[in-house]
């Protein structure tokens, strides 16, 4: 366990623990707000999955992008968004990401190359590949991390993007967190390859699959394809296996899988395995761990305080943003 | 397909002396001298599209602009609409200009996701922080044989969508104008371009100049009633208008040019000016665009100013069938507007 660890300098190892903590802590105060009915709509959490969205985020550079998806939040939180003006755009307050007119589906950044999470699956896919074609058309060396799920993989968005990334050798690496369900449909069902990373051969392109569940993993696949992106070699597909513990949505009541099921990925937690490998590398302490874990807690709350305390859009403001 | 085009129209609107140095092109060459002096002007500007490079683009607009401009700007892509419209909403969002050419607007509703969901509403969704400079140039329209799938005027669809602009030249002149503006815009303008008039000739001004999006073009001037025309139409309608001022009638006739935005302006002035209303567009009627620009007339203060009932003429309620005599039938022809501008001449005030 410990040499996976040697790679990386402790203060990495930290932020990325960090991240983890606090998607967990954001989307579990996200639940609860929906619970209490103090958010409208709907939104989808990605609790279980944060092993994927940090492990593959923290290759990138500050400058690159990503496109995510419905389920976006800890894609938003690993690439350094600031969870109060997350917690403001779920609020639908003027000083949330997009004033309030995008909500959970919508969050982006376009200036920190966060381009949005996406309503339609797959749809962040074909714009994924524009910015990667737009990077080596003005010979910049940033890269797109285009994440989508095991649902998007069926989508014809997804055939034309990696092929067009293909033959153009375009700097973007597809990401396909598997969280083993499209909503209901489980993956089993819904395609005859065992993995979506095979698919990456019909494409003649790099795939493989890894433990989405855990974050070290996670990061040493993607750093391989970035790189290979970053030095214009192409594309490649990775897939991460991981699951998500909540519902699709709020409406969600499980019938599609078992208690027993979820329990048992449960046990394989991306962030309590993360915790344990470092602390059996000596890298922390029991009590450290807590201590981050209550630092996450306590930042998502202040997010939240930031929130209650912005202003609604002025309704005089409705029209606005449509056109440049 | 008969279109007799009256040469002379097309630089009347702009009344600018400068532009009477023109030179005849064809609308086609005029859409390509347009694309050339943008990617001349502004390196981030670039072409993608399916048999654009090599093959010209199926109707030969971009013929040899992958010589002069190179593969890196005029990319010819696969058989994948969908990736064609999303890859140029990614690419104008990181900084690039593109204008990505659809073969047909038909094959436009395989990329509706990406235009309609992504591409026209990521800037509102995105709190207004975005801007997505994208020109998409198709071909619409019947005359040229090609039956159901190659023939539609599917304008209206885009025209109901927020975040789009909608644009449909109908001279060489305005095609050129207008694709500069389009280019110049930091928004997603769906350029509609009509594949029978690629071969017309006109006059189109030496210099370099735009025609901005959103101006009516008033392409005739007449008292007693108003053709408003869209695209092809607008040639037919000029046409019928030659034939009307044989008897003494002086047709008005205006080519919206834009649909989103619409220059409701111009077109309400002329209709409270002649109070008889004849729209003409070649997209079937029911949802056509011609019900908004009526609508549009009847709500405003033309509305007491009218002497007859607004008439709308479009296309009949089918597919574009193939043989040619009934592809001519499915659409307005000359003879149709003709008769219907008689008809509507005839009707009484109450």
């Amino acid at each position: 366990m410990s040499e996976q660890l040697s790679g990386l300098p402790l203060s990495r190892l930290l932020s990325m623990l960090r991240a983890m903590y606090r998607i967990r802590a954001f989307e579990e105060k996200v639940d609860e707000l929906f619970m209490r009915g103090e958010m409208h709509g709907t939104t989808h959490l990605s609790i279980g999955q944060e092993g994927t969205a940090v492990g593959a985020i923290s290759t990138l550079r500050n400058d690159d992008f990503i496109t995510s998806t419905h389920r976006g939040h800890g894609h938003c939180i690993a690439k350094g968004a600031d969870i109060a003006l997350m917690m403001a755009e779920l609020l639908g307050k003027e000083t949330g990401y997009c004033r309030g007119r995008g909500g959970s589906m919508h969050i982006a950044d376009v200036e920190t190359g966060n381009l949005g999470a996406n309503g339609i699956v797959a749809g962040g896919m074909p714009i994924a590949t524009g910015v990667a074609l737009s990077m080596k058309m003005q010979r910049s060396d940033r890269i797109c991390l285009c994440i989508f799920g095991d649902g998007a993989a069926n989508e014809g968005a997804f055939h034309e993007s990696i092929n067009l990334a293909a033959v153009w050798d375009l700097p973007v690496v597809f990401l396909c967190e598997n969280n083993q369900y499209g909503m209901s449909m489980a993956t089993r069902r819904a395609m005859r390859n065992e993995t979506v990373a095979q698919r990456a051969a019909g494409y003649g392109i790099p795939g493989e699959r890894v433990d989405g569940n855990n974050v070290l993993a996670v990061y040493a696949a993607v750093s391989v394809a970035v790189q290979r992106a970053r030095d214009g070699q192409g594309p490649s597909l990775i897939e991460s296996l991981t699951y998500r513990y909540k519902g699709h949505a709020k409406s969600d009541q499980n019938l599609y899988r078992t208690r027993d099921e979820i329990r048992e990925w449960q046990k394989r937690d991306p962030i309590q395995y993360f915790v344990n490998l470092l602390i059996a590398g000596g890298k922390l302490d029991q009590a450290g761990a807590k201590q981050e874990e209550a630092a996450a807690y306590a930042a998502v709350e202040e997010a939240y305080q930031f929130a209650l305390g912005s202003a609604d859009p002025d309704p005089e403001t409705l029209l606005e943003g449509v056109y440049a | 397909m008969t279109i007799s085009q009256p040469q002379s129209r097309d630089f009347r609107e702009t009344g600018d002396a400068n532009q009477i140095a023109g030179q005849h092109m064809t609308y086609g060459e005029a859409i390509r001298r347009a694309l050339r002096e943008e990617m001349l002007n502004d390196p981030r500007v670039f072409l993608m599209g399916e048999d654009i490079g090599i093959y010209g683009g199926a109707f030969g607009v971009t013929k040899g602009l992958l010589e002069e401009f190179g593969e890196e700007r005029v990319r010819d892509t696969p058989i994948s609409e969908q990736v064609i419209a999303g890859c140029a909403i990614g690419a104008a969002l990181s900084g690039m200009r593109p204008v990505a050419e659809f073969q047909f607007s038909d094959f436009m509703t395989l990329a509706m996701d990406q235009i309609v969901n992504q591409g026209a509403k990521l800037r509102f969704m995105f709190g207004g922080k975005a801007q997505v400079p994208v020109v998409f140039r198709a071909p619409l329209g019947s005359g040229a044989g090609l039956a159901a799938q190659h023939s539609q005027s599917l304008e209206a669809w885009f025209a109901h969508v927020p975040g789009l602009k909608v644009v449909l030249p109908s001279t060489p002149a305005d095609a050129y104008g207008l694709l500069r503006a389009a280019i110049h815009e930091p928004n997603i303008v769906i350029f509609l371009e009509h594949k029978a008039l690629y071969s017309q000739q006109g006059m189109v001004p030496v210099r370099a100049y735009e025609t901005p999006l959103g101006k009516a073009a008033v392409m005739r001037e007449g008292k007693h009633l108003t053709i408003i025309a869209l695209s092809i139409m607008a040639q037919r309608a000029l046409a019928v208008a030659e034939r009307l001022a044989q008897e003494g009638v002086e047709a008005e006739v205006i080519d919206p040019r834009t649909l989103r935005p619409l220059d409701e302006e111009t077109i309400v002035a002329s209709a409270r000016k002649t109070g008889r209303v004849l729209i003409v567009h070649e997209a079937v009627l029911t949802g056509g665009f011609g019900g908004e620009i009526a609508a549009r007339i009847a709500a405003s203060e033309a509305f007491y100013y009218l002497d007859a009932p607004i008439m709308r003429l479009g296309g009949a309620e089918i597919p574009i069938p193939y043989q040619m005599e009934l592809e001519k039938r499915a659409t307005p022809r000359e003879e149709d507007i003709f008769r219907a501008a008689h008809l509507l001449l005839q009707q009484k005030p109450a």
